[in-house]
C-alpha cells in the first residue's frame, strides 16, 4: 500500500465528516461527523509519520525520525475526549430544555 | 557692583511673591511698606548703576544659556547701558513715588485688595525693568509681554514676535550688540531691514497707543488712577520709543520705515490732541493727551532725532505721572467724581494738588523753562529740519495741547465749585502720603528739562553727551545732519511758546468764568465722540467678525461639524444593524461560514504561492 491510499482514504472520510456536520440537525450524528473528521486527520497524520521513519530508517536503523506524527496524534485523541465530555454534557442539557436535539431549535441566541 | 544687576528686577519680584501669597496674612501697612520698599531697593541701586554708566562702565551682564538650539544661542543676559539706565531711574523713581501715594489713595480697600494690587504693581514693575534691562529682543520680548499681562494684551505684539523670528533668519541671532553690528554690513533699505523695522513699529504701535492701535488706552483708564500714572503714562506706553530708540541703528538704516513713523507719530498727536479738546472726564483728557505726546516721541523718532524722543519720555514720565497723580488726588476728593463739569473752584480747598497740577499743565504745554519746553522743542527743530510740514503739524499740536489742558486746568480748579453739597462738605486735602510725591514730581517736572539745555540757550545738552554711544552709529549713518543756526532756532522756539502762550491765555479767559458745560454741537460733537473712530472700528472689525463668528456658529458649526460627527456616529449604527442580520442564531449557517471561509483561505493560500 502506498501513502496515496491513505490520503484519499482521510480526505473521503474528513469529506464525509464536513458533509455531514453541515446537511444533518441531529446534534448526536454532528458530533460524530466532527469525530469523523478528527480522526480522518488522526490517520493521515499517523501515515506520515510511518512513511517518513521508513524513509529515514534505510540510511538509520536508529532513526527517530516521524515520532512527532504520532505525538500529534495523541494529544488530539485527548483533546477529542474532552471535546466530546463537554460536547455531550451540552447535548443532555440541551435535552433537557427543549426535549429535542435538533440544532435548528438552538437559535435563541441570536436575541 | 554692576553684576549686581539682578538685583534690580529681583526686589520687585520678591516683593510681588510675598504680596501675592501673602495677601491674607499681611497688614495693610505692612503690605505698603513691602511693595513700595523693594521699589526703593531698586531705585537706590538703579542710581548707583547710574553713577557707574556715567563714569564709563556699560556692560552687559550674561547670566546663563536661555536657548540653544542649533547656532542659535540666546544668553539671559542684562545690558547696562547709557539709555537703559536711564529708563531704570524713570521707572523706579516715578514707580516708587506713585507706590508711596497708593498707599494713601488704596486705603479704604480691604486687605486682601490692597495686597493684591500691590502685588500686581509690583509685577508690573518687575517685567517693565526685564523688558529695559535685555541685552537682547527676546528678554525685551518676555518683559514686553508682562507688562501686556499686567495691563491689557495687545495685537500689536504680534508684529513684534514676527520681527524676532525674521531676525533669527536674517541674523542668527537676538543680541543687540550683534544684530547691531551684523545689520551696519547691510545696504540702506534693505528689504529686510525695512521689513523688521515695520514689524517692529507694528508692536511699537501697539504698546505705545498709536493709530490705528491707541483706542485701547483711553478705555485703560478705569483701574485706580495710579495705575493709570504708572502703567499708561509714566512707564508701559514708552516701552514702544523704547525699543525703537534700541533699535535706533536698523532705523536709520531703514529711511523707509522711519518716513511711516514719524507720519504715524505725527497724526497721532494732532488727532489725539483734537480728541482732548472736547472730553469731559479728567482722565479721558489725560489719557488722549499721552497718546498725542507719545505722537511727538514717534515724531522725534521717526526723524532721528533719538536723543529728543527719549528726553521727552524722561520729562513726560515726571509731568504726566505728575497730572494723573493731580488727577488721582481731585477724584478722591470729589468721592470718585471724573467729571469736570461737576469741579470747578477746587483751588483754595485743595492747594497742594492745584499748585502742582498748574505745574504739570505748564510743564506740558511747553512753556519755558519747564522741562516740557525743552524735550518738545528738541523734536520740533528736527522735525523742522526734516520737513517744515512736519514741524508746522507739531506746533499745530502743541497749541492744541496748551489749549486743552488749560481748558480742563480752567474747568477744574478756577471759576464755582458746581458739585453737590455732600462733596463740598466732604472736599479735604489729601494726606501726605498723596502730597509729597506730587511736590516731588513737580520739581522733577520743573527743573528736569535743564539737564537738556540745547546750545542754542547757552547749553551743554548733557543727555545728548551721556547718550551719545548709544546713538553714535545712527549719528554716523545720517550724514545730513544740517544743524540749524541759532537764529532759527530762536525763531521757532518764539512761535511755539508764542503760540502756546496766547491758546493758555485764551483757554483760561474762557473756561474759568464760564465752562462749556452743554453738551457740544456740530464739529464739537465729533470731536467730543472722538472722531467716531470707536464706531468706525465697530462697523469695520467688530462687526463683520461677529457676523463672521455667528455664521460659523450657527451654520459651519450645526451642519458642518455637528453634521459630521452625528454622521459618524449614525453610520456605525447602521452599520451594526446591517451587520446583526448575519447572526441568524442558525448553527448550520455558522458552520457553513466557516467552512466556506476556510476553502476560501486554502484556495488564496494556492494562488500566492
Amino acid at each position: 500500500m502506498t501513502i496515496n491510499h491513505y490520503i484519499f482514504l482521510s480526505v473521503a472520510l474528513f469529506c464525509i465528516g464536513i458533509i455531514g456536520v453541515l446537511t444533518r440537525r441531529n446534534m448526536i450524528i454532528i458530533f460524530m461527523c466532527i469525530e469523523l473528521m478528527l480522526n480522518a486527520t488522526n490517520l493521515l497524520l499517523v501515515a506520515f509519520s510511518k512513511m517518513h521513519y521508513l524513509a529515514a530508517s534505510v540510511t538509520d536503523a536508529a532513526t527517530t525520525a516521524g515520532t512527532d506524527g504520532q505525538l500529534f496524534v495523541f494529544f488530539i485523541m485527548v483533546v477529542a475526549a474532552a471535546e466530546v465530555s463537554v460536547g455531550l454534557a451540552i447535548i443532555v442539557m440541551m435535552y433537557r430544555n427543549t426535549h429535542s436535539i435538533d440544532v435548528n431549535f438552538l437559535n435563541r441566541l441570536k436575541h | 557692583m554692576s553684576k549686581l544687576v539682578y538685583l534690580v528686577p529681583l526686589f520687585p519680584l520678591i516683593g510681588f511673591l510675598i504680596n501675592g501669597l501673602g495677601r491674607k496674612n499681611l497688614t495693610k501697612s505692612l503690605t505698603g511698606i513691602i511693595g513700595s520698599g523693594v521699589v526703593l531697593i531698586s531705585f537706590i541701586i538703579s542710581v548707583v548703576l547710574f553713577f557707574e554708566v556715567k563714569a564709563g562702565h556699560s556692560e552687559v551682564v550674561t547670566y546663563f544659556d536661555f536657548i540653544t538650539a542649533g547656532s542659535l544661542k540666546i544668553p539671559f543676559a542684562f545690558q547696562v547701558d547709557q539709555l537703559s539706565s536711564i529708563f531704570l531711574l524713570i521707572i523706579t523713581g516715578v514707580g516708587f513715588l506713585i507706590h508711596v501715594y497708593s498707599t494713601a489713595y488704596m486705603h479704604e480697600e480691604s486687605s486682601a485688595h490692597y495686597a493684591r494690587y500691590f502685588s500686581y504693581l509690583n509685577l508690573f514693575v518687575f517685567s517693565m525693568l526685564l523688558l529695559v534691562l535685555g541685552a537682547n529682543y527676546l528678554i525685551m520680548f518676555i518683559g514686553w509681554e508682562g507688562v501686556g499681562l499686567c495691563s491689557y494684551l495687545l495685537i500689536g505684539d504680534f508684529g513684534f514676535l514676527l520681527a524676532l523670528f525674521w531676525m533669527i533668519q536674517q541674523f542668527g541671532t537676538l543680541s543687540f550688540s550683534d544684530v547691531f553690528s551684523k545689520a551696519g554690513g547691510m545696504k540702506m533699505n534693505d528689504v529686510a531691514l525695512v521689513g523688521i523695522t515695520m514689524l517692529l513699529f507694528v508692536g511699537a504701535t501697539g504698546k505705545s497707543a498709536q493709530i490705528p492701535l491707541y483706542t485701547w488706552l483711553p478705555d485703560a483708564m478705569a483701574g485706580p488712577t495710579p495705575v493709570s500714572a504708572l502703567i499708561h503714562a509714566a512707564t508701559m506706553v514708552t516701552a514702544g520709543i523704547y525699543m525703537i530708540a534700541r533699535s535706533n541703528l536698523l532705523y536709520t538704516l531703514a529711511p523707509t520705515t522711519q518716513g511711516v513713523v514719524a507720519v504715524i507719530g505725527l497724526a497721532t498727536a494732532i488727532l489725539a490732541a483734537t480728541i482732548a479738546l472736547k472730553q469731559n472726564d479728567i482722565k479721558k483728557v489725560l489719557a488722549y493727551s499721552t497718546v498725542s505726546q507719545l505722537g511727538y516721541m514717534f515724531l522725534g523718532l521717526g526723524v532721528g532725532a533719538y536723543t529728543g524722543a527719549v528726553f521727552h519720555v524722561m520729562t513726560h514720565a515726571f509731568f504726566k505721572a505728575l497730572l494723573f497723580l493731580g488727577a488721582g488726588s481731585v477724584i478722591h476728593a470729589m468721592h470718585h467724581e471724573q467729571d469736570i463739569r461737576k469741579m470747578g473752584g477746587l483751588a483754595k480747598r485743595l492747594p497742594t494738588p492745584h499748585w502742582t497740577f498748574l505745574v504739570g499743565c505748564i510743564a506740558i504745554a511747553g512753556i519755558p523753562p519747564l522741562s516740557g519746553f525743552f524735550s518738545k522743542d528738541e523734536i520740533l527743530a528736527a522735525a523742522f529740519s526734516a520737513n517744515t510740514v512736519y514741524w508746522v503739524v507739531g506746533v499745530l499740536g502743541a497749541v492744541l495741547t496748551a489749549f486743552y489742558m488749560f481748558r480742563l486746568y480752567a474747568t477744574t480748579f478756577l471759576g464755582k465749585f458746581r458739585g453737590s453739597h455732600e462733596q463740598a462738605h466732604h472736599l479735604h486735602e489729601s494726606p501726605a502720603a498723596m502730597t509729597w510725591p506730587l511736590v516731588i514730581l513737580a520739581i522733577l517736572a520743573a527743573i528736569s528739562g535743564f539737564v537738556g539745555v540745547p546750545a542754542a540757550l547757552g547749553g551743554h545738552h548733557e543727555l545728548e553727551h551721556f547718550l551719545s554711544p548709544i546713538f553714535a552709529g545712527s549719528v554716523k549713518l545720517s550724514h545730513e545732519q544740517h544743524a540749524l543756526s541759532h537764529a532759527t532756532e530762536y525763531m521757532l522756539m518764539g512761535v511755539s511758546v508764542g503760540a502756546a502762550i496766547i491758546a493758555i491765555l485764551y483757554a483760561v479767559s474762557r473756561f474759568s468764568k464760564k465752562p462749556d458745560l452743554e453738551e457740544a454741537q456740530g464739529f464739537g460733537k465729533v470731536l467730543q465722540n472722538k472722531w467716531y473712530v470707536d464706531e468706525l472700528y465697530d462697523i469695520v472689525f467688530v462687526r463683520p467678525l461677529r457676523t463672521l463668528s455667528g455664521f460659523l456658529n450657527s451654520i459651519v458649526e450645526k451642519s458642518g461639524i455637528d453634521g459630521m460627527v452625528n454622521g459618524v456616529g449614525r453610520l456605525v449604527n447602521y452599520g451594526g444593524r446591517q451587520l446583526r442580520l448575519l447572526q441568524s442564531g442558525q448553527v448550520g449557517a455558522y458552520i457553513l461560514m466557516m467552512v466556506v471561509a476556510a476553502l476560501v483561505l486554502f484556495i488564496i493560500q494556492l494562488f500566492v504561492q
